[in-house]
C-alpha cells in the first residue's frame, strides 16, 4: 500500500481530473524538446536538399580533394574524391533516415501484428508463433543481419530488410506482453458478453490499450535502427556508391582517418545528433504515456517519512504512562501544486496492553496516521507537517533517524496487509526472521534460528522447523501472516501496529488470525493500533475504537459504547449501511454523495454536505472533538443521544 | 417474456471444470485441478441465489461457466430447456449477463461509457441508433447516473459510480439471468449500500434473476432468497437463506457463520485454528472436507457424500453423511 | 536444483536445432545458383559442379540437412574457398580473440552498468543521477564504429597510450600484457553501449523494487538502510537485470563486428564482413552458426541463474 495510498488520496478526491496532453507534457520535457528541436533541423534539412543551394554530391574533383573545414565553397571540406562533404553529408541523411524509419515502420508493423495475434490467440498459435520469434532473438542481434545480408547480397535495400527483420522480435514480444496482460483483463470479458467477435476485441479494445505501448517501443528503437542501418553501410554491407549514406561516408572517410580525420567525424557526429535527439524525444513520449511515470509513483520512498522545518509542535506535555500518545498529526502529501491533508490533525491514546481500533474507509487517512508513526509514509510525498508522538513519554517526531532505526522492530513492530507483497519473496520466512532478530539483538545465528523457531511455534504454525526454510510463495495466506505476526513478536515489542491484518484472508482464516492477535496481545500485555474497515473485526479485538474521516477523528470511545450507541451520525450511517448476519431484513441505509477531496476542505464539519443533521452551524469553523457522554468523544455539533436514530 | 409454467430457469447439470492436465511434449503428466467437480444446480425464476465460499472454492469458476466466458469440461447448462453449449455466446449472452468484482477493470480505459453501453445493444440486440439513444438514457437513469457521464472515460469515476456503469452494462442485453460476481467486494462499505439498494431495486422493477456470489455471508444473507455454499469445487449445502442461516447442516457451513465478524459481537476466544485447505492438486478422498471436520467419521474419509435432502424439508440439502441434526439449533 | 538445472539444459536443444535449419538454409535461400555464389563468377565448370555434389545440392532439403549436419557435430563445416582452408579451423582461431573481447566488454558492462545504475536509484534526483543518466544517453546514442574512431585519434594518435590496431604488437609482442594493452580500447568502445543499457535498467529495476511493500518491512523491521537497499532492493532487482546482461551479450558479441573492424581485431566478426564481402557463404555459415551456438549457451546460463535467484519462476 505504500504508493496506492497516495494514489488512493488522490484518485477518490478530484471528480473530474482533465489529463494534461500528450504533446504538452512532451514538451514542458526540456529534454524532449529539445531533441525535438535538433531532429526538427535535421529532418529539415534532409527534406529540403533538393532546393537548398547544394553542390552535386557526386560530382568529384580531384585538384580540390580533402580539402579543410571552411574553404571556399566547401564549408565542410571535400573528401578524398574532392566531392562537397556539406552536400554529401545532408543527401547521406536523407537516405539514412529514409532507411532507418522505413526499417523501424516495417519491423513495427510486423512484429506488432505478431505479438497481437499470438497474445490474444494464446495456445498453440501462442506457442508457434513466439517459438519462431525466439529462434531470431536467439541469434546476437547484428549477426542475424549480417546473415540476412550475406544470404540476399550486400545492399542499402537489403540492409534495410536485414535490419527490420532482426527488429520484428522487440515489436512481437513487447507487444504480446501486453497483449496477453490485457486479453486477462475484465473488460475484455466484458467485450465478449456485449456480443462482439475475436477480430472486433482486437481491433476496438486491445489495440487502442496496445497502441501507446507501439509507439513508445517505436520512438525508443528507431534512433536504434538508423544506427544500425548506418551501421551495415559502414562496414560495406549497406549503401553501395555512388549511394551514400552516412555509414558509408564514415567508412570512406575511416580510409583517411589520420591525414582528414574530419571526413569521418561529421557524418558520425550527424548520426550522433540524429540518434540522441530521437532517444530524448522517446524517453519524453514514454514518460509522456506511461501513466506510471506520470504521477511520479516512481520515486524512491526514503528510509523515514520527511519531517517539515519548522514542526507545527502542540505544547501540551506528553503522558509517559501511555506507551503512545500522539498529538496534533498532521501529514500531507505533495503532488506537484496540490496539498492533500492525508492525516489532518488526529490525537491517538493507547495504554499499555490495550487495543485501539482505528476504522475508516479508504482515503479516510486511517492508514497513513498509522504509518506516520515510525516514519513508513512514503517521501516523497509524504510530509509530516505537525504533530508530537509520543511513545513512554519520548516524542518520535522529533527524533533522531538512528533512534527510529532502532525502534522500529523492536519496541514498535508492524503487521502489514497483504503478507504476499510484505514478505520479501526471495528470502525464506526464517532468514527472514532471523534477520530481524539479529537486527536488534546480539545473538548468533544459530541462536536467532532457534528463536525463529519459537516465535513459529508460538504463532502455531505447523512444522516450524520444516517451515523455517520455505519461501512466502509456498506458504497458504494464514501461514504468511503467521509468520508476520511471529516477526513482528521477535523482539517482544511493546506496540504492534496492524495495518488491515485480516482483510486479505478468507473468513475462516480471519478468524484464527485474529483469535491469535487477542490471544498473544493478552498474554504480552500488548498495546496494539488496530486498523480496519470493518466494525465486525473492530468488536473482535478492539478495546476502544477511533473512527477517521477525512484525515480527522470525528468519534472515539469504548468499543461497545460506540457501536451502540454513537454520537457522530458518519458513525451512525457507517454502522447503518453495512449488512449483519442474522439481520437479514434490516434496510440499509446508503450513506449519499462521497467524502470531500483532502486537497479542498471544506470549513467545519468534513462531513457536513452528507449529514442527514446538518445545521447552518456546522460549515463554520473549527469544530472541536469533545466529550459527548460518558467516555465517547465526538466531533459534531448535533451529536445523535442514546437510542436515537437518524431520520 | 412469457410466463414460464415450470419456474426452473437454469439447470446445471453434472458440471465440471478441469484446469491442466495432459501431457508435455515429453510425455509428463501435467498436474491438473478440479476447479467444479461434477456440480448440478437449479435456478428459479425470480431468485436470487446466492452462492458462498472461501478463495479457491471454483465460485468465480462457476459464475464464467454459467455466462459461457468459460467451457466446461463435461456437464450441461440448460437456459429455459435450451442446451447453452450449443446455443453459442451471443445468444448466451442475450439471456445471462454477467456483473465483474473490479469495476474498474471491466471498463476499458480507452472507451467512453456511451461506446461501452452501446456495444451490448448494438452486437446482441442488433439496435438502430435511435433506440440505442433511446434505452441509454433509460439505463443510466435506471442506475442513477446522469446523462452527461455517457461522453466521460471510466478513470473520471470513482468504484461505486463504476461499479453502476458496470450493472447498466449487463442490462443493456435485457437479460433474464445477472450473475454477480462479489459486485460489492472491492467497493468501500458506504458504497456497498448504495449498490446492493440499486440491484434490489433493478431486480423488482425489471423482474430479473440473480445469482450473487460473494464471500460475504451478512451481505449474501441480505440479498439471496435461496443460498449454496461451495467448498473444494463442489455444493456442501443448498438451503432457503432462512433455513441455512438459522440451522445450518453442514460442518463447513456453521464454521463459516461462526467464523464471521459481527458487529458488537465479542466472541469467547476458541482454542486451535480451523485448519487447512487440502492441496487441489492432490485431492482426499471422500469429502473435501473430512480432514477439518469435527464431526468425521470413518466413511468420510472413504466416499463422497451426494448433495441431497437428509430431513424432512425437501429444500434442504446437504452433502455430508452425519449433519449436524436439527435439534442441535433449538 | 540439478533437475531444474537439467530442465533448462533440455529446453535449450529445440532451440539449437532450429537454430541450425536456419543456418543450413542460409544456403538454399541465396537466390541463383549457390555453387556459383560461392566460388564467385570467375568459377570453372568443373569446380562448381564439384562444389554442388560436395554440398549435396543435388539431393532432397532434409537429406541435404542430415549430411550437413553430420558434417557440423563431427566438426566438419566445409572449405573456404577464399582462403582455401577448413571452415573449422579460421572460425575457431578467430572466435577465440572475439571471446577474449567481447567477455571482457560484458564484465566491464556489468561491472559498470550495475554500479552505475544503483548508485542512480539510490541518489535518484540528486547530481550524481543526473551526471549518470547523461554519460548513459551519450553512451546509448554513440555509433560505436564512431566512438572507436575518435578514441584511436585521441589516444593512439594524439596523446600515443594505446595502440590504435592488432591484439599483439607485431614487433616482439604477443605475452598477456601485450594483449591487454592492445584490449583497452576496443574493450571500452564495445561495452560503453551496453554499460548504458545495464545502467538504465538497473536504475528502473532497483527503483521499482524500492516501492515493493517487503522494504517498507524491511525498513519495518529496524534494518540499516545499507542493508534493506543492497540485500533486500538488490537481490530482487537482479532477477530482472540477469536476463538484460543476457541480452546484452548478444549485443556485444553483434557489436563486435564493428569494433573489429575499426580496430583490426582478429575476431570472427571482422571476418564475418570479409566473407560476406566475398561471398564465402560457407565461412559465413560455420561462423554464424558458432556465435549464434555460444550466445545461446550464455543465455542459458543467465536463465539457470535466474531460476536459482527466484525459485518462483520454475
Amino acid at each position: 500500500m505504500t504508493s496506492a495510498a497516495a494514489a488512493a488520496v488522490t484518485a477518490e478526491s478530484q471528480p473530474r481530473r482533465e489529463r494534461p496532453s500528450t504533446l504538452a507534457l512532451l514538451l514542458n520535457n526540456r529534454l524532449a524538446a529539445a531533441g525535438l528541436v535538433v531532429l526538427g533541423l535535421v529532418v529539415g534539412a534532409a527534406l529540403a536538399a533538393p532546393i537548398l543551394p547544394l553542390a552535386d554530391p557526386n560530382a568529384t574533383d580531384p585538384a580540390h580533394r580533402l580539402a579543410p573545414l571552411f574553404a571556399p565553397a566547401h564549408l565542410l571540406g571535400t573528401d578524398a574524391l574532392g566531392r562537397d562533404i556539406l552536400s554529401r553529408l545532408i543527401w547521406g541523411t536523407r537516405v539514412s533516415l529514409a532507411v532507418g524509419v522505413s526499417a523501424s515502420l516495417i519491423a513495427a508493423v510486423v512484429g506488432s501484428a505478431i505479438g497481437l495475434v499470438a497474445g490474444y490467440a494464446g495456445g498453440r498459435s501462442d506457442q508457434i508463433l513466439m517459438r519462431l520469434i525466439d529462434l531470431l532473438m536467439a541469434f546476437p542481434y547484428i549477426l542475424l543481419a549480417l546473415a540476412i545480408v550475406a544470404i540476399l547480397g550486400p545492399g542499402l535495400i537489403n540492409a534495410l530488410y536485414a535490419i527490420a527483420i532482426v527488429n520484428v522480435p522487440f515489436f512481437a514480444r513487447n507487444i504480446r506482453g501486453i497483449t496477453v496482460g490485457l486479453a486477462r483483463r475484465e473488460f475484455i470479458d466484458a467485450a465478449r458478453l456485449s456480443g462482439k467477435g475475436p477480430l472486433r476485441i482486437l481491433w476496438s479494445e486491445i489495440l487502442p490499450n496496445v497502441l501507446p505501448t507501439i509507439v513508445i517501443t517505436l520512438s525508443t528503437t528507431v534512433g536504434w535502427m538508423i544506427l544500425e542501418t548506418a551501421g551495415l553501410s559502414f562496414l560495406g554491407l549497406g549503401a553501395q556508391p555512388p549511394q551514400a549514406d552516412l555509414g558509408s561516408m564514415l567508412g570512406d572517410g575511416r580510409k583517411v582517418m589520420f591525414t582528414a580525420p574530419t571526413i569521418s567525424l561529421v557524418p558520425g557526429l550527424m548520426i550522433f545528433l540524429i540518434v540522441i535527439s530521437i532517444n530524448l524525444i522517446g524517453d519524453g513520449i514514454r514518460d509522456a504515456l506511461d501513466p506510471r511515470l506520470r504521477s511520479g509513483a516512481l520515486a524512491r520512498p526514503s528510509f523515514r517519512t520527511a519531517i517539515a522545518e519548522p514542526l507545527d509542535r502542540p505544547t501540551a506535555p506528553l503522558d509517559a504512562a501511555a506507551t503512545l500518545d500522539v498529538k496534533g498529526l498532521r501529514t500531507d502529501f505533495r503532488m506537484g501544486p496540490e496539498i492533500y491533508h492525508a492525516c489532518g490533525g488526529v490525537d491517538l491514546t493507547i495504554a499499555p496492553g490495550q487495543c485501539l481500533g482505528l476504522v475508516g474507509e479508504s482515503g479516510s487517512g486511517k492508514s497513513v496516521t498509522a504509518m506516520s508513526l515510525m516514519g513508513l509514509v512514503p517521501s516523497p510525498p509524504g510530509i509530516v507537517t505537525g504533530g508530537t508522538i509520543g511513545f513512554r513519554g519520548e516524542d518520535l517526531a522529533t527524533a533522531k533517524n538512528e533512534r527510529i532505526r532502532t525502534l522500529r522492530g523492536s519496541a514498535i513492530a508492524h503487521v502489514f496487509q497483504d503478507p504476499l507483497a510484505t514478505l520479501h519473496p526471495l528470502f525464506c520466512v526464517g532468514d527472514q526472521i532471523v534477520e530481524a532478530i539479529r537486527a536488534h539483538q546480539p545473538l548468533s545465528r544459530s541462536e536467532a534460528e532457534g528463536k525463529a523457531e519459537e516465535l513459529l511455534t508460538l504463532v502455531r504454525i505447523p512444522n516450524p522447523a520444516e517451515r523455517m526454510r520455505a519461501l512466502p510463495h509456498e506458504l497458504s495466506g494464514g501461514l504468511r501472516q503467521r509468520v508476520s505476526i511471529a516477526m513482528a513478536l521477535a523482539n517482544d515489542p511493546e506496540l504492534i501496529i496492524a495495518d488491515e491484518p485480516t482483510t486479505a484472508l478468507d473468513v475462516t482464516v480471519q478468524a484464527d488470525i485474529l483469535r491469535l492477535l487477542d490471544t498473544l496481545r493478552h498474554d504480552r500485555k500488548l498495546a496494539v493500533l488496530f486498523i480496519t474497515h470493518d466494525f465486525g473485526v473492530v468488536s473482535e479485538i478492539a478495546d476502544r475504537v477511533a473512527v477517521m474521516y477525512a484525515g480527522k477523528i470525528v468519534e472515539t470511545g469504548p468499543t461497545t459504547a460506540v457501536l451502540a450507541d454513537p454520537a457522530h451520525p458518519y458513525t451512525r450511517m457507517l454502522i447503518d449501511c453495512v449488512p449483519v448476519m442474522g439481520e437479514p431484513e434490516r434496510r440499509l441505509d446508503a450513506v449519499r454523495g462521497r467524502p470531500p477531496a483532502v486537497n479542498q476542505l471544506p470549513a467545519g464539519c468534513s462531513f457536513a454536505a452528507r449529514c442527514p443533521r446538518v445545521e447552518p452551524d456546522c460549515s463554520t469553523g473549527e469544530i472541536v472533538l469533545d466529550e459527548k457522554r460518558n467516555g465517547l468523544q465526538a466531533r459534531c455539533l448535533h451529536p445523535l443521544e442514546p437510542g436515537e436514530t437518524l431520520a | 417474456m412469457t410466463a414460464v409454467s415450470d419456474a426452473r430457469l437454469l439447470e446445471v447439470r453434472d458440471l465440471s471444470r478441469r484446469f491442466g492436465g495432459g501431457r508435455t511434449l515429453f510425455g509428463v503428466k501435467k498436474p491438473q485441478l478440479t476447479a467444479v467437480g461434477a456440480l448440478s444446480l437449479d435456478l428459479q425464476k425470480g431468485e436470487t441465489l446466492g452462492i458462498v465460499g472461501e478463495s479457491g472454492c471454483g465460485k468465480s469458476t462457476l459464475a464464467r461457466l454459467l455466462v459461457g466466458l468459460d467451457r466446461p469440461s463435461a456437464g450441461t447448462i440448460r437456459l429455459d430447456g435450451e442446451d447453452l453449449a450449443a446455443a453459442g455466446r451471443r445468444a448466451v449472452a442475450a439471456k445471462v449477463q454477467y456483473v465483474f468484482q473490479d469495476p474498474v477493470s471491466s471498463l476499458n480505459p480507452r472507451h467512453t461509457i456511451r461506446a461501452i453501453l452501446e456495444a451490448p445493444m448494438r452486437h446482441l440486440l442488433g439496435l438502430g441508433k435511435a433506440e440505442r439513444a433511446r434505452r441509454l438514457d433509460q439505463l443510466i437513469e435506471d442506475v442513477n447516473l446522469r446523462p452527461e457521464f455517457l461522453e466521460r472515460y471510466p478513470h473520471e469515476f470513482s468504484g461505486g459510480q463504476a461499479q453502476r456503469i458496470g450493472i447498466a452494462r449487463a442490462l443493456a442485453a435485457d437479460p433474464d439471468v445477472v450473475v454477480l460476481d462479489e459486485p460489492v467486494s472491492a467497493l468501500d462499505v458506504s458504497v456497498q449500500a448504495q449498490v446492493l439498494n440499486l440491484l434490489e431495486r433493478l431486480k423488482r422493477e425489471r423482474g430479473l434473476t440473480y445469482v450473487f456470489i460473494s464471500h460475504d455471508l451478512a451481505v449474501v444473507e441480505s440479498v439471496s432468497t435461496r443460498v449454496a455454499v461451495m467448498y473444494f469445487g463442489a455444493l456442501v449445502e443448498t438451503a432457503p437463506a432462512r433455513a441455512i442461516f438459522a440451522a445450518p447442516r453442514h460442518p463447513y457451513t456453521r464454521l463459516l457463520i461462526d467464523s464471521a465478524q459481527i458487529p458488537g459481537r465479542q466472541r469467547a476466544p476458541k482454542s486451535g485454528g480451523s485448519g487447512e485447505l487440502p492441496d487441489p492438486y492432490n485431492p482426499p478422498p471422500g469429502c473435501a472436507f473430512a480432514p477439518r471436520c469435527s464431526r468425521a467419521e470413518e466413511i468420510c474419509g472413504e466416499a463422497m457424500p451426494g448433495l441431497e435432502a437428509r430431513s424432512g424439508d425437501s429444500q434442504h440439502h446437504v452433502a455430508c453423511f452425519n449433519p449436524i441434526p436439527l435439534a442441535a439449533h433449538s | 536444483m540439478t533437475a531444474t538445472v537439467a530442465k533448462r539444459l533440455l529446453t535449450a536443444i529445440p532451440v539449437l536445432f532450429g537454430l541450425s535449419i536456419i543456418v543450413f538454409l542460409m544456403i538454399a535461400l541465396i537466390p541463383g545458383d549457390p555453387a556459383t555464389a560461392i566460388l564467385g563468377s570467375y568459377a570453372t565448370p568443373e569446380n562448381v559442379a564439384r562444389l554442388n555434389a560436395s554440398l549435396g545440392l543435388d539431393q532432397s532439403l532434409p537429406q541435404q540437412y542430415l549430411a550437413w549436419i553430420t558434417g557440423v557435430l563431427h566438426g566438419d563445416f566445409g572449405r573456404s574457398y577464399a582462403l582455401n582452408r577448413p571452415v573449422i579451423d579460421i572460425v575457431l582461431e578467430r572466435f577465440s580473440a572475439t571471446l577474449l573481447l567481447a567477455g571482457a566488454s560484458l564484465l566491464l558492462a556489468t561491472v559498470f552498468g550495475l554500479l552505475a545504475g544503483i548508485v542512480s536509484a539510490v541518489r535518484q534526483f540528486g547530481l550524481a543521477d543526473k551526471v549518470i543518466t547523461l554519460i548513459v544517453l551519450i553512451g546509448i546514442s554513440m555509433p560505436s564504429f564512431w566512438l572507436g574512431l575518435l578514441l584511436i585519434l585521441f589516444f593512439a594518435v594524439k596523446i600515443r597510450l594505446f595502440p590504435a590496431s592488432g591484439m599483439v604488437a607485431i614487433y616482439g609482442g604477443g605475452g598477456p600484457l601485450d594483449i591487454l594493452h592492445h584490449l583497452v580500447l576496443p574493450a571500452v568502445t564495445l561495452a560503453l553501449v551496453a554499460t548504458g543499457v545495464i545502467a538504465r535498467l538497473t536504475r528502473t529495476a532497483m527503483l521499482e523494487v524500492l516501492r515493493q511493500d517487503y522494504i517498507r518491512t524491511a525498513r519495518a523491521k529496524g534494518l540499516t538502510e545499507r542493508r534493506v537497499v543492497y540485500r533486500h532492493a538488490f537481490k530482487a532487482a537482479l532477477v530482472s537485470i540477469i536476463p538484460v546482461i543476457g541480452i546484452q551479450a548478444g549485443f556485444v558479441l553483434g557489436g563486435a563486428v564493428y569494433v573489429e573492424t575499426v580496430f583490426q581485431w582478429p575476431g570472427i566478426g571482422a571476418m564475418l564482413v570479409n566473407a560476406i564481402s566475398q561471398r564465402d557463404i560457407l565461412l559465413v555459415q560455420g561462423g554464424v552458426l558458432v556465435v549464434a551456438a555460444a550466445y545461446v549457451l550464455f543465455n542459458l546460463l543467465a536463465d539457470i541463474c535466474q531460476t536459482l535467484l527466484d525459485p518462483r519462476l520454475k
